[in-house]
């Protein structure tokens, strides 16, 4: 693998609300190398997208607050930061794309304009070069017409053309890490298909790192290097793709993939299904917090944290009994009990 | 449509095989659109389902996958009538009026006056996708799921928390919180309140719109055994609208696959998933992910090109024609392909159907 782009260590973001202190990731740590498809699964409430957004310096102050951690990216901690400093790298260096493309873009502005306006902050370029890079960027999302949709207002585009719109601005600058929060999740499968196809093709085309958060464990199946799976905020498993699809150690994982209905499969009458819902994150329990749902817990479990161990290539997971636990009959089988 | 109230014609009784609850025969839907604020003229019509046709057995799943815009929303709301169609008729194999057991009547639900759809009403129910929308935030789940003994106006008060909490039992709830708010519960609790809503009065025939959708995989899995066990239980049919073909594959007896307001392809769930045979179900099933990365590194994807055209001014000709790989003009361009039976239970609407793998 090659060198580290983005280190996160021991990160936790809170949340002050009127009920109490929501943990939303508690105690994360991971690394992105450049070049390499990260994938972040889990569930909403999982502290995926809160992950995303520390890493941007997007979490809204006062409610929301980056308690402890450090994040390194290219060898500078962008918790230390300045505003100013931080706004050249947001954008330039590490870009987002979000789930709704609709919201993303500013409904009364062209998409030309929004894109001239992206390239314009980051570059040292007069407008008319603005405009010729934004054209050429539309081309490469394989946009037809590019020079009329310049023109064009976000309603006027289809939700995939508006999602292309997306990632043409997000790689408008050439950025190293490109983070995408569900990009394909608001739309149909065969439109999911084609962005899918496209972010894998720039990106390698480019050497850009991608941070590609989703609940869809197909989605990072054809997409990613490396999966790492979240529960509650804090990290329940992380490994190459193979790995934690033929081997998980972790009963949240294999729950997980033993809760998916399959296109090329007709399981058995009955899925498993992971009993009960996700914890709220306000005031948790001690101990691992996937507890009171899973099929294999035992004392230690619901009062001491698993913390993540490293079971060689990269592989960690965070699980009192990994890796001995038989999960086959998870993965695959009909529930039992 | 509406001005034929007459439904019954006596002397020539509408015939279903007995095994069918529901057949739904050339059904249309356009909606109009309209110019002008004192003198409001048509101008346009989106044409959301463009004459279908489909049957559903007793205690069968029949599931329809299309993606959004495709009509299937649209075609199921026009089988409840919560839509009026614009024409066809939808064939449904009520429960006699005179209260005998066992004896049925046909009434086309698309033509049913006021008193016999109020009656249908009970047999038939719907579980919408979103399970913040369609729960009233201000009622609490006893009212909720009595509103249609009440609607109906089945038993007294006593009678009818009792239901409820029956019925709270059956979904998997807590039959004790039936005093809880909505916003009390998680998606998939809300959910199963839902199930509860339309399970209160004893339906033959439940609508499942997008029930899954909304909802995080693991609960996916419990809400969609829940539906199972209470199919086994009740002996219910249901009509399945999903855009999820791995869902439909899990779920369904037999599946339709829709394009812009038709049906491009329907067979039984194994037919249509080894063997599908319309282009557009070809590339649909190659799109979806599979969650093993060894066969997603070795599936050849179908990308199809573009986006779904508009309905409003839909393509001539079969209306997959501008996306379609296998396309040959301009027979495709100009002849509307009719859903022809290809093999036994196996209906494709294509001029060049052709078996291909994709799974």
């Amino acid at each position: 693998m090659s060198e580290p782009l983005l280190q996160v260590s021991n990160l936790r973001t809170f949340f002050t609300t009127e009920e109490g202190i929501v943990r939303a990731v508690d105690g994360l740590s991971f690394t992105i190398h450049k070049g390499e498809k990260f994938g972040v699964v889990g569930e909403s409430g999982s502290g995926k997208s809160v992950t995303a957004l520390s890493i941007m310096r997007l979490i809204e102050a006062p409610a929301g607050e980056i308690v402890t951690g450090e994040i390194h990216f290219k060898g500078q901690d962008l918790l230390r930061l300045g505003d100013e400093e931080m706004r050249k790298i947001r954008g330039a260096q590490i870009a987002m794309i979000f789930q709704d493309p609709m919201t993303a873009l500013n409904p009364v502005y062209t998409i030309g304009n929004q894109l001239v306006e992206t390239i314009m902050l980051h570059q040292e370029v007069r407008k008319s070069q603005a405009v010729d890079i934004g054209i050429q960027a539309l081309d490469d999302v394989h946009i037809p017409n590019p020079k009329v949709r310049m023109d064009d207002y976000p309603h006027q585009l289809s939700g995939g053309m508006r999602q292309r719109v997306m990632i043409a601005m997000g790689l408008s600058c050439n950025p190293d890490l490109l983070i995408a929060d569900e990009p394909t999740t608001a739309l149909d499968v065969t439109t999911q298909a084609q962005i899918l196809h496209l972010m894998l093709e720039l990106t390698e085309e480019r050497d850009t790192a991608v941070m590609l958060i989703t609940h869809d464990l197909g989605v990072v199946a054809g997409f990613c290097d490396n999966i790492q799976v979240m529960y509650a905020g804090r990290l329940a498993e992380r490994g190459t793709t193979d790995f934690i699809f033929d081997n998980t150690f972790h009963p949240y994982t294999a729950g997980l993939l033993g809760s998916m209905t399959r296109l090329d499969e007709v399981r058995e009458e009955r899925l498993y299904s992971i009993r009960g819902a996700p914890p709220s994150l306000i005031n948790p329990s001690n101990g691992c917090r996937f507890t009171p749902r899973c099929d294999f817990a035992q004392d230690i479990c619901g009062s001491k944290t698993p913390l993540p161990r490293e079971f060689g290539d990269g592989h960690w997971a965070a699980c009192h009994f990994a890796p001995d636990l038989d999960l086959s009959r998870v993965k695959r089988a009909e529930r039992v009990g | 449509m509406t001005q034929d109230t007459q439904t019954q014609d006596t002397d020539n009784p509408i015939q279903m095989p007995p095994e069918r609850l529901l057949q739904v025969e050339n059904l249309v839907k356009h909606f109009p659109i309209t110019q002008g604020i004192f003198f409001r003229k048509q101008i346009a019509a989106v044409q959301a389902v463009s004459g279908i046709s489909f049957h559903i057995d007793r205690g069968e799943t029949f599931g329809i996958v299309g993606e959004s815009g495709c009509g299937k929303s649209t075609t199921a709301r026009c089988v409840l009538r919560l839509l009026e169609p614009t024409s066809g008729k939808v064939l449904y194999r009520a429960e006699s009026s005179d209260g005998s057991s066992g004896s049925h009547e046909i009434i086309d639900i698309a033509s049913a006056n006021k008193a016999e759809l109020r009656r249908l009403r009970r047999e038939m129910q719907i579980v919408f996708q979103d399970p913040y929308a369609s729960l009233n935030p201000r009622m609490t789940v006893a009212s909720i799921i009595a509103e249609p003994l009440v609607v109906h106006g089945i038993g007294d008060t006593a009678d009818r928390i009792e239901r409820v909490k029956e019925l709270l039992k059956v979904v998997g709830l807590n039959p004790e919180h039936t005093n809880r708010y909505p916003h009390e519960f998680s998606g998939g609790q809300r959910q199963r309140i839902g199930v509860a809503r339309a399970l209160a009065l004893n339906p033959a025939f439940m609508v499942l719109d997008e029930p899954v959708s909304a909802l995080d995989v693991s609960i996916q899995a419990q809400v969609l055994n829940l539906m199972g066990d209470l199919q086994d239980e009740f002996g219910l049919t249901y009509l399945f609208i999903a855009h999820d073909l791995s869902v439909v594959r899990h779920v369904c007896d037999r599946v339709g696959v829709m394009y812009l307001g038709r049906m491009a392809e329907v067979a039984d769930r194994d037919t249509l998933y080894e063997r599908p045979m319309h282009p557009y179900t070809h590339a649909l099933m190659s799109a979806v992910p599979i969650p093993d990365p060894t066969i997603e590194r070795n599936r050849r994807r179908i990308i199809l090109e573009g986006d779904i055209p508009s309905p409003i001014n839909p393509p001539t000709g079969c209306r997959f024609n501008t996306r379609c790989p296998r396309a040959e003009f301009p027979r495709c361009s100009e002849e509307i392909p009719a859903l022809k039976e290809v093999e036994p239970d196996h209906w494709v609407a294509c001029h060049f159907p052709e078996v291909k793998q994709v799974v």
